[in-house]
């Protein structure tokens, strides 16, 4: 069973969690000009990147929070798990 | 027959005919089909056979079948939810029936019923808004209570003692089981004969577009020019998109499945629990062949794990307890490309020459035969047929969804 290290609990069996998808960059935003086309599709639009991407998790299980992980979506390697931020 | 085989073994199996050739890689071809599966095969077949278009090459990475379509719990069914599905399936299921005929070989099609059990009032409602939209559409689907389901399986637990009891089911005749590997290979098979080029182990590494459109494949083994390229590559669709810069609404996830060890024939029909998430049936071997839902996360990695399995067992013996000293012999795991609706996503994109036949999710099998005849015929006539256009690319951008996701799998 693969681990995933919750940044409150700790290394965790991965059935404790649920994955929340991936993590979209560059999404269109209303203010600036976006079709309603455009921004409706972007909710179906994906990246599924085969390498590393950045992904929500929740830890349903456990604590309840959710955080960022970065995971190879083909040899599971999880580079690191940490909690959102605001960007500056 | 058996010193024919020694005399063949001890000449390196020289004189055995091929079913399919290696036929040397030509620098262009009229269509470029990317993926060697059912889909990607059956599109070769119908464009030989019913449109007289043999300038085609299909470019399988790996070997024929080697995808989804070697590894799915060969389920053939129809009982959607949706009228646009149902009447998609519903020719697929009747394609099916006809096509050892069609192939000259024998793909097993054992049309033994299938029973799609409910354990609640809202299932129960569910399956009879599906007997009624798929009898409206002429197939064979109705609502059954446990009277008549233990006369169709007679080894399920029907009594109060399952956490979650059958309340009832919806029967369809019609569904069964297929020997899947038999589908590619009489596909393949036949496409051969017609001149299609079948490239096993060659993979493509870039397709190049100038003016927005298709004028070239890059692949391992050279370059080939052409200006119509056909995207069949399920679990892997997102990467070949990638290559011309198109973005597809599809999330990429293993399925696994396992099989047990033989055991007498005591199952006559398909059951499919969506309640307890499992799909069973027997084989002809013997063997019980099940499935339940996709990995719960984004993955290109095929490998199987203790959950699924321990997960798996768990349900099926809440309805056959007997089956509980019966070993599981092998578990595997196949991509499968997953869509919003639970719906494929078929025909032409913004990028000119670039089509699709993706977002086949855990209901691609079924449908090989129904997509191999459309999308030739788009390719032929450069028009959508009216049976696959609800399941455009651009219904993404106008929110025409197609939501089949209670009908099509067993997930959450």
């Amino acid at each position: 069973m693969l681990i995933l290290t919750c940044p409150n609990c700790g290394e965790r069996n991965i059935t404790e969690f649920r994955f929340g998808g991936e993590i979209k960059r560059n999404s269109p935003k209303p203010e600036d000009g976006a079709s309603d086309a455009l921004l409706l599709a972007n909710l179906y639009l994906k990246e599924n990147r085969l390498g590393v991407q950045k992904e929500w998790w929740y830890h349903r299980a456990g604590c309840g929070i959710w955080f960022i992980a970065e995971r190879h979506t083909k040899t599971q390697v999880v580079e690191q798990t940490y909690l959102w931020e605001p960007q500056p | 027959m058996s010193i024919k085989l020694i005399k063949q073994a001890l000449n390196g199996h020289q004189s055995l005919i091929p079913m399919w050739r290696q036929q040397p890689m030509r620098d262009s071809y009229d269509i470029v089909i990317i993926g060697g599966g059912v889909h990607g095969l059956a599109t070769a077949h119908y464009l030989a056979k019913n449109h007289g278009i043999t300038n085609v090459a299909v470019l399988e990475k790996n070997y024929i079948g080697s995808g989804g379509s070697g590894r799915n719990t060969t389920i053939i069914r129809s009982n959607y939810l949706t009228p646009e599905g149902v009447l998609f399936y519903d020719e697929s299921v009747k394609l099916y029936e006809n096509l050892a005929h069609e192939l000259d070989f024998n793909v097993m099609f054992s049309q033994r019923g299938h029973l799609t059990l409910a354990h609640n009032d809202s299932s129960l409602r569910t399956m009879r808004w599906r007997a009624e939209v798929n009898q409206l559409q002429g197939v064979d689907s109705r609502v059954v209570y446990p009277d008549e389901i233990k006369k169709l399986a007679p080894f399920m637990d029907l009594t109060d003692h399952p956490r979650y009891p059958v309340m009832g089911a919806l029967y369809h005749p019609p569904g069964g089981i297929i020997r899947h590997d038999a589908v590619v290979w009489g596909y393949a098979r036949d496409a051969d004969k017609r001149g299609v080029h079948i490239h096993q182990k060659t993979e493509v590494t870039g397709i190049t577009v100038q003016d927005n459109r298709v004028t070239g494949v890059q692949t391992n083994r050279g370059t080939i020019r052409t200006s119509t390229v056909l995207n069949a590559t399920a679990g892997w669709s997102g990467l070949i998109a990638d290559m011309v810069g198109l973005q597809l609404p599809i999330e990429t996830r293993p399925l696994q499945a396992c099989v047990t060890e033989p055991l007498k024939p005591f199952l006559d029909v398909v059951v499919v629990s969506g309640t307890l998430h499992f799909y069973l049936s027997q084989s002809d071997r013997g063997e019980l062949v099940m499935g339940a839902e996709v990995d719960p996360f984004t993955s290109y990695s095929m490998d199987s794990t203790l959950e699924f399995v321990e997960g798996l067992a768990g349900h099926v013996l809440e309805l056959f307890p007997s089956l509980a000293k019966v070993r599981i012999l092998r578990q595997w795991a196949g991509l499968c490309d997953m869509t919003p609706d639970y719906s494929p996503i078929m025909g032409f994109t913004p990028v000119e020459g670039f089509l699709l036949d993706v977002g086949w999710g855990t209901y691609g099998f079924k449908a090989g035969p129904v997509s191999g005849k459309r999308m030739a015929e788009l390719i032929a006539t450069s028009r959508t047929p009216e049976l696959i256009a609800p399941f455009s690319y651009d219904r993404f951008y106008t929110g025409k969804l197609v939501g089949e996701k209670g009908a099509a799998s067993v997930g959450h």
